[in-house]
């Protein structure tokens, strides 16, 4: 194995590994440093330009999400530029999107001292798509991470699904040529909903719980199991609302050595016969 | 001193334009047969003496990209031309190419050579339909004639493949170009890895402007000196300019490296009333009077804070409401923008709203603080040029509006 070097960070010196990018230099060594786009298990995007450094020698600022570091590189994070380009994107995304659900974003914004007013002018309106029983698309909460694309695409699922269309203002997710998703080649594994950073995509049921005003993260309880389904042995979190003995929605640790957080529709999704047990009455008149 | 129309790189411009034997016939292809003669590194070296720095905006040494991709080590290489020419404002390598096809493509056909390219790729602008037909059929005359043998790796014929773009301007950068010619959307790439190590397909490329390349067949065939001939020590040769807006006489131009912008002006038949010119295209910016006097060399305009970028000079009189260009330039970047990072995709957006309401009259008052604001994060955080260079002209013209430049 390759040996290990030291970069500057704002003067001071840190150990780095080969292969290891900026920011899990930044990560290791404590210095905070917002990302939206960016997701442990996906490949770097490098498109919301939260986690930009100064990098000696180049002009432009640099994404640290997606840049190895190298001996001796001298990073800047403490800089007015730094500071000023990271609001900056922050005050953009407010700008433009619906954030109601996107409580990292917000607090990552507050945190920075972004305007939320800074920058007016059109928001950005892609609409709602509730076009199958699994999951809806809320797009005006989409702030274009390709997190969901880089999931269902090579990443994880293989599927490709999703695709980003369009260009500029007006680009958004697709999954084909707008298809709904039943007509497209989605296979309904949820994994793009569990990457979702803002809440553009979301299980139907919180989707309908949340607008009923009956989601409540502090009464839900988390009941660990394996899935039943076949011998690959996910295991599944259920989230069980406590008030009414319900599964909310169903997921997988994102250490977990075989699922890393990703799993298929019957996992994910395949839970009603659950509660069919429990309360048979019920199930037939559906959830 | 007036400034003299210097025709080297279109010299066979008019009657004989795209005739292969004329092209022979003065002199074509013997720069091919002495590269071929002398063999891949003195080529390069060649072109690295010559001081060649490549048109498309970046001015990057157009020998040092060669020689990187010449030793690389995986076998496969590519040569791409970019003639995706987009910039507004800008039309020289269509001009050049309908001027003399077979120069451009005798600088790809060496450029192959030198660097032992497995196939060569030429991206053509998707509007550009007939200087794609042309570039085909000229190509077919130089493979009917043989000239692409032995072109390739290891005494192989030259493939050359064609491919139109779809008209998207974000085509036109180097790694946007790489994706589209892949098949899928043309979104740039992160750089590092810069193209010459892991470009198209990943594998080592050279991308060259139309420009660049014509300029090759002269600095092979008669040396490094032929080009440091002309322009100045640090900005060797002639350079195009597409002149265009508020003179007379609006075409191509070509002069020596270190001509003054007021006497390219005036070669356009214009320059007397004018009230700014646009330099080097939308990602340029306003230059006033005050600096026509400016020498149209690289060191030239970073003395005076401007830049060549794609050589385009759009001419704009005293009647011309600068603001309502500046729009213009806005709306471009928001259109083209290809959606892929925040500050481009949002920033663009909301730069181009800010300029309406001033380009209109009903701004709020505020939009020169936030444009110049924004300004700075587009040009710190944006992925690629498109996005760093998207403000440039605005903050260009909020300075010249503090200095009480603009005539209405
Ligand atoms: C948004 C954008 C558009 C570009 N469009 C072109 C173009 O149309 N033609 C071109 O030659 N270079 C264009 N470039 C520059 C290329 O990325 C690249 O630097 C150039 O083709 C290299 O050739 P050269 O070294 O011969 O200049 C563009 C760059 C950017 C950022
Ligand atoms: S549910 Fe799965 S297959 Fe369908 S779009 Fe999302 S990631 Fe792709
Ligand atoms: S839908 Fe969600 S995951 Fe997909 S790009 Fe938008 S914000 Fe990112
Ligand atoms: S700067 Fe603009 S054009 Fe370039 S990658 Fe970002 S969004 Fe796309």
């Amino acid at each position: 194995m390759a040996e290990g070097f030291t970069i500057l960070i704002d003067g001071k010196r840190a150990e780095a590994r080969p292969g290891e990018t900026i920011l899990d230099v930044l990560r290791r060594e404590q210095v905070e440093t917002p990302t939206l786009c960016n997701h442990q298990h996906l490949t770097p995007a490098k498109t919301c330009r939260a986690c930009v450094v100064e990098l000696k020698g180049s002009r432009p600022l640099v994404a640290s999400c997606e840049r190895k570091a190298e001996p001796d590189m001298e990073v800047r994070t403490d800089s007015e530029r730094v500071q000023n380009a990271r609001r900056g994107v922050f005050e953009l995304l407010l700008s433009q999107n619906d954030v109601s659900t996107a409580p990292g974003l917000v607090s990552q914004a507050e945190q920075l001292g972004a305007v939320p007013d800074r920058y007016r002018g059109q928001k950005y309106e892609r609409g709602f798509f509730d076009d199958n029983k699994l999951y809806v698309r809320d797009f005006d909460k989409c702030i274009l991470c390709y997190r969901c694309v880089e999931a269902c695409g090579p990443d994880v699922q293989n599927t490709f699904a999703l695709t980003v269309a369009g260009r500029g203002f007006t680009a958004g997710i697709s999954a084909g040529f707008d298809e709904t998703l039943v007509d497209s080649a989605c296979v309904f594994c949820g994994n793009c909903v569990e990457v979702c950073p803002t809440g553009a995509l979301m299980d139907r049921r919180e989707h309908t719980l949340r607008a009923q005003g009956r989601y409540d993260e502090s009464q839900q309880d988390v009941v660990q199991t394996t899935c039943s389904y076949c011998g690959v042995g996910c295991q599944l979190d259920l989230h069980v609302d406590r008030r009414r003995n319900e599964i909310v929605k169903v997921t997988s640790p994102d250490q977990h050595p075989i699922t890393l957080g990703f799993l298929c529709v019957k996992g994910r999704y395949g839970y009603s016969f659950l509660e069919a047990e429990d309360k048979p009455e019920e199930a037939v008149k559906g959830a | 001193m007036t400034a003299m129309h210097e025709a080297v790189l279109l010299r066979r411009r008019g009657a004989k334009a795209g005739d292969l034997k004329s092209y022979i016939g003065s002199g074509g292809l013997a720069a091919l047969k002495k590269a071929r003669a002398i063999g891949p590194e003195e080529t390069v070296r060649i072109l690295t003496d010559s001081g060649l720095v490549g048109r498309g905006g970046a001015a990057f040494p157009a020998g040092r990209k060669w020689e990187s991709v010449r030793t690389a080590k995986d076998p496969i290489r590519y040569v791409v031309l970019n003639t995706d020419e987009s910039e507004p404002g800008t039309f020289k390598d269509r001009v050049m190419i309908e001027s003399d096809p077979f120069m451009v493509l005798e600088g790809l056909l060496i450029a192959c050579y030198a660097v032992s390219a497995t196939r060569a790729y030429i991206y053509v602008r998707g509007e550009y339909r007939h200087v794609a037909e042309l570039l085909a059929k000229s190509l077919r005359e130089l493979q009917q004639a043989g000239h692409l043998e032995a072109v390739g790796p290891n005494g192989a014929a030259l493939e050359v493949e064609i491919r139109r773009g779809g008209g998207a301007y974000i085509c036109g950068e180097e790694t946007a170009l790489f994706r589209s010619i892949e098949g899928y959307r043309g979104e740039p790439m992160a750089k590092p890895p810069f193209p010459t190590v892991a470009g198209l397909f990943r594998k080592p490329t050279v991308v060259n402007n139309v420009e660049t390349l014509a300029n090759v067949p002269d600095i092979i065939a008669f040396g490094a000196k032929a080009l440091r001939s002309r322009g100045t020590e640090r900005s060797p040769g002639t350079k195009l300019f597409s002149v265009s807006g508020s003179v007379d006489r609006p075409d191509t131009y070509e002069v020596p490296f270190g001509t003054r912008l007021s006497d390219l002006l005036e070669l356009a038949g214009g320059g007397k009333d004018l009230q700014a010119v646009l330099m080097g295209g939308a990602a340029g910016t306003f230059v006033f009077p005050k600096d026509f006097d400016l020498s149209l060399s690289y060191e030239g305009v970073a003395e005076r804070h401007t830049t060549l970028g794609s050589g385009a000079v759009i001419a704009f009189d005293r009647e011309t409401n600068l603001w309502q260009v500046a729009e213009r330039l806005g709306r471009f970047f928001a259109h083209e923008s290809c959606g892929q990072c925040v500050p481009c995709r949002v920033g663009t957006r909301r730069q181009h709203e800010m300029l309406q309401a001033l380009a209109e009259g009903h701004g709020r008052g505020d939009e020169r603080g936030l444009l110049t604001r924004l300004s700075q994060v587009m040009t710190d955080a944006s992925i690629c040029g498109l996005g760093q260079t998207a403000a440039t002209a605005v903050r260009s013209l909020l300075e010249a509006e503090s200095a009480g430049l603009l005539a209405n």
